[in-house]
């Protein structure tokens, strides 16, 4: 594929580098074998799991809320959200915690995943839109798939995923 | 960029600045009634001119002008040349209102009801003409200096021209103004090239300045002016408006000003450059059109609290004291020798006592004076007896009561209906009150005081109090009370807090729809407070309404549910009590009923109610927390008590959602998250369950 040509094999991995213009840098992690990106703009910290406090009449993903350096915030499981198996939680289990935009504003949420592994440089020209599958709603947080390394990556958006998934609350019942 | 910011700050200080003058004019005007002290007017009219003249300034035109007409009418007042009248009275606050209007209108950049600006304008005028004293405009400016031209003669003498459709005659028409400030202008803050910039405004300004009386670099004090303009406006506008600019220059500066018009007739000599001088205008606005006036943006809603200073100096006293405790502290980290055990000891005393305070002060920051909430009743109470047709004295006490912002903002309103209703319902008319052998006026009494951790709110009137068979009667026909059965007192008071229960004969426009007193309570309610009402027939009544003191912080008992802590507010605890399994009796539905002395309690369980799997053997000697919700008691079954402290109390609704039966969320000592009990909002959530469970089983 186009993706592996010269120029843009060179800059995939750059973490430090400056992103030029036309690219975009992702935080990916890995879900159930596959690897997910979550643009790194909206990516506040990762840290590692901690038990949360359960809250009653919540969605079966919605893992609880934890203490952020003073701040409640929500903790949800990936797996779950997706309907994956759920594993139990092993070493390389994290939290990454983003912030994303709502209507009411800023909201910080951490999201369970299996564990993380890199940051890419993905040209905005390579992002091809997910295919159409009908009736997979989870589809809609796909924002597109890139190839890095030969391997496909699943860009979220994460904006309307956190947003549907939690803050919208009666489209979800536990 | 920066100085569109520092222009938004200095904005939002006059807004707040005016709210207060208003609110001085109001009382001020209010207290008119009672004795027409001249430092009550003084004291209105000094508000009005401040208002009159930071409008100006900042280039709120409308309200400057609006403004002025009602500070001539006051000055004249003030001066004794015209008495105060309850008609001028009553225009007077009517203004007051209007110019709050426009304020607010500026300050959010909404439009202003042109219509009732112009039509009180018009009503102030008339009066002002309608005195046999000759019309003084700009009372502002002591025209005393021999040299000052004052105003008034060109007003008087020049009805404005309609210079509209000017053919291709050679002067524009507009204004020359001749501006000759005094040497020492800049040193009284007013800066020339300010009013050059608002000038602008109006029209294309020319300027030329004649520097010819700039002396020697040796002789030159720079904080002097020694600059004279000769600006030519170049739009024909009102001389009021070119006046205004000019409004702060003080009168030890002259100014003429001339008009120029495209008849011939009025362009008199002198039009042009009249002391040209070859130097350029340095520092005047150029001619290009004005920016726009930053005072359209809106002010953003990010509202702000007024702090006494005393209570920042003590936060800075602790803040310092805190500061010591920690340098002492880091000392023993340096090398700790065990003998020291006691002066660590005594310094984590320290340092709690210290965080204690702080945590005290701060929340003091958030304190107001409910007096905030109070003012603004006595001139509800003036409009509401006069538009009833009766005689009231309104009496306030503990205004000086603190409580947090966030409540004080929340319980004005039903204030307002409290105080309405006890003047429509509550209050007689004269006549009757003369009748019945009481004094022909009428009290109510708002008063504010702490009880316990708590603030109570009392409202009372000594009108006629509840009339408890009219209640009964109405409660009756609409099904809320069996025909047979017997009330207390005290639950038929209660009956007026029944959504739409009104015994009103009459709607009126000031109450009596009946969408009333449920609003109230369940505002009160949402605030974690309650009200109680005492009446007495025909004596008065009294509603009592008591608050928590704030509602950033809450004094909680930590309780256990299987593995999971929750929070409980003290304040609607009763008591706690063992359960023994003989005490519990269930009724068909399932819903479980503990016999607490003659009482039967609803009894929630917490780990049913919140899924948490639990032993459902240790429901028969779990501990059972009776709490009161809407004056009526249920027992929370949980599994332990743990200890009773004071949490912070975090939204849960602003980092994740609102959850039914929660109040939000606090962080314990030892980090973990734990939530807390919304009791009210539990038991609506256990009844709508309950009646569920019975329509279900009904129907099975």
């Amino acid at each position: 594929m186009e993706a592996t040509s010269t120029p843009r094999a060179k800059a995939k991995r750059a973490g430090s580098e400056e992103p030029t213009a036309g690219v975009e840098q992702y935080l990916t992690f890995q879900l159930a074998g596959e690897e997910y990106g979550v643009d790194i703009l909206r990516v506040q910290e990762i840290k590692g799991w901690e038990k949360a406090t359960r809250i009653p009449h919540s969605p079966h993903y919605v893992l609880g809320v934890i203490n952020l350096r003073g701040a409640v915030v929500p903790i949800i499981e990936l797996r779950r959200r997706f309907a994956l198996e759920s594993v139990d939680f092993g070493p390389t289990t994290v939290v990454i915690v983003v912030k994303v935009a709502s209507d009411r504003g800023e909201r910080t949420v951490g999201m369970v995943v299996d564990a993380v592994c890199e940051v890419y440089n993905v040209p905005v020209s390579d992002v091809k839109p997910p295919p159409e599958v009908g009736g997979g709603i989870d589809t809609d947080f796909v924002r597109g798939l890139a190839t890095m390394d030969e391997k496909m990556l699943i860009l979220l958006d994460i904006d309307k995923l956190i947003v549907d998934t939690i803050f919208d609350g009666a489209a979800v019942a536990a | 960029m920066s100085f569109d910011a520092e222009m938004e700050e200095i904005h939002k200080i006059f807004f707040e600045e005016s709210h207060e003058g208003l609110d001085a004019m109001e009382s001020g005007l209010l207290n008119l009634d009672a004795s027409a002290d001249r430092e009550t007017i003084n004291t209105i009219f000094r508000a009005a001119h401040s208002i009159k003249g930071g409008a100006a300034t900042f280039g709120f035109v409308e309200i400057a002008h609006f403004t002025h007409d009602v500070e001539t009418l006051l000055d004249e007042m003030r001066n004794g040349v015209r008495a105060m009248s309850s008609q001028a009275q009553q225009l007077l606050l009517q203004s007051v209102d209007c110019i709050r209007e426009m304020i607010k209108a500026a300050q959010a950049g909404g439009a202003v009801d042109v219509q009732r600006v112009a039509i009180l304008n018009e009503s102030i005028k008339d009066l002002l003409a309608s005195g046999d004293v000759p019309l003084t405009p700009a009372p502002a400016l002591p025209v005393t200096e021999v040299d000052t031209v004052p105003p008034a003669v060109e007003t008087a003498a020049m009805p404005l021209m309609n210079v509209e459709g000017t053919a291709a005659s050679s002067p524009v028409p507009g204004w020359i103004i001749r501006f000759t400030p005094h040497e020492d202008i800049l040193r009284t803050n007013n800066e020339p090239t300010r009013m050059f910039a608002e000038l602008a405004k109006l029209g294309p300004v020319i300027a030329d300045a004649d520097i010819s009386a700039v002396p020697a670099l040796e002789d030159l004090v720079p904080e002097s002016l020694y600059f004279r303009w000769t600006l030519k406006l170049n739009a024909v506008v009102d001389q009021r408006r070119v006046q205004d600019v000019f409004d702060w220059v003080d009168a030890s500066s002259k100014l003429e000003y001339e008009e120029v018009s495209a008849r011939p007739a009025a362009s008199t000599g002198g039009v042009g450059t009249a002391a040209a001088s070859p130097a350029p205008a340095p520092a005047t606005a150029p001619t290009a059109a004005p920016k726009a006036a930053p005072a359209a943006k809106a002010a953003g809603d990010t509202s702000s609290i007024r702090v006494s200073i005393d209570k920042v100096d003590s936060l800075i006293n602790l803040v310092g004291e805190l500061v010591i405790t920690q340098s002492m502290l880091s000392q023993f980290g340096e090398r700790f020798d065990p003998g020291q055990l006691e002066r660590l000891r005594e310094g984590l005393s320290h340092l709690s006592r210290n965080t204690r305070d702080l945590q005290e002060s701060v929340m003091q920051i958030r304190m107001l004076p409910i007096g905030f909430a109070f003012n603004r009743f006595p001139r509800l109470v003036h409009d509401l007896s006069r538009k009833l047709g009766k005689q009231v004295e309104l009496r306030l006490s503990g205004e000086g009561t603190e409580l947090d912002k966030t409540v004080l903002e929340k319980i004005s309103d039903p204030l307002v209906h409290l105080v309405r209703n006890a003047l429509d319902h509550g209050l007689e008319t004269p006549a009757v009150r003369s009748a019945a052998g009481k004094d022909p006026t009428g009290t109510i009494e708002l008063n504010a005081y702490h009880e316990g951790g708590s603030i109570i709110v009392e409202v009372k009137d000594d009108g006629a109090g509840l009339n408890k068979a009219r209640i009964l009667n109405r409660a009756r026909e609409r099904g809320l009370v069996p025909a047979d059965a017997e009330l207390t007192d005290d639950q038929i008071h209660n009956l007026i807090f029944q959504p739409g229960f009104s015994t009103a004969e009459t709607i009126s426009d000031v109450s009596g729809r009946g969408v009333g007193m449920d609003v109230v309570r369940r505002n009160i309610n949402d605030l974690g407070g309650h009200v109680q009402i005492t009446s007495n027939e025909g004596r008065g009544s009294t509603i009592k309404i008591r608050l928590p003191l704030t509602l950033a912080i809450l004094d909680g008992q930590l309780v256990r549910v299987g593995a999971e802590t929750y929070v409980i507010s003290l304040l609607a605890i009763v008591e706690t009590i063992q359960v023994k399994a003989d005490q519990v009796n269930r009724l068909p539905g399932g819903v479980e009923l503990f016999r607490l002395r003659s009482e039967y309690l609803p009894i929630i369980d917490l780990g049913q109610q919140f899924g948490i799997g639990r032993d459902p053997s240790t429901s028969c000697d779990g501990l059972l927390v009776v709490v009161e919700s809407d004056g009526r008691r249920f027992g929370l079954m949980v599994d332990d008590l743990l200890a009773q402290q004071q949490v912070v109390i975090k939204s849960l609704e602003s980092s994740y959602r609102q959850v039914r039966g929660l109040a939000g969320a606090t962080i314990l000592g030892d980090g973990r998250v734990a939530l807390i009990l919304d009791v009210p909002g539990l038991v609506q959530t256990f009844e709508q369950r309950a009646l569920q469970a019975e329509a279900a089983s009904a129907a099975a």
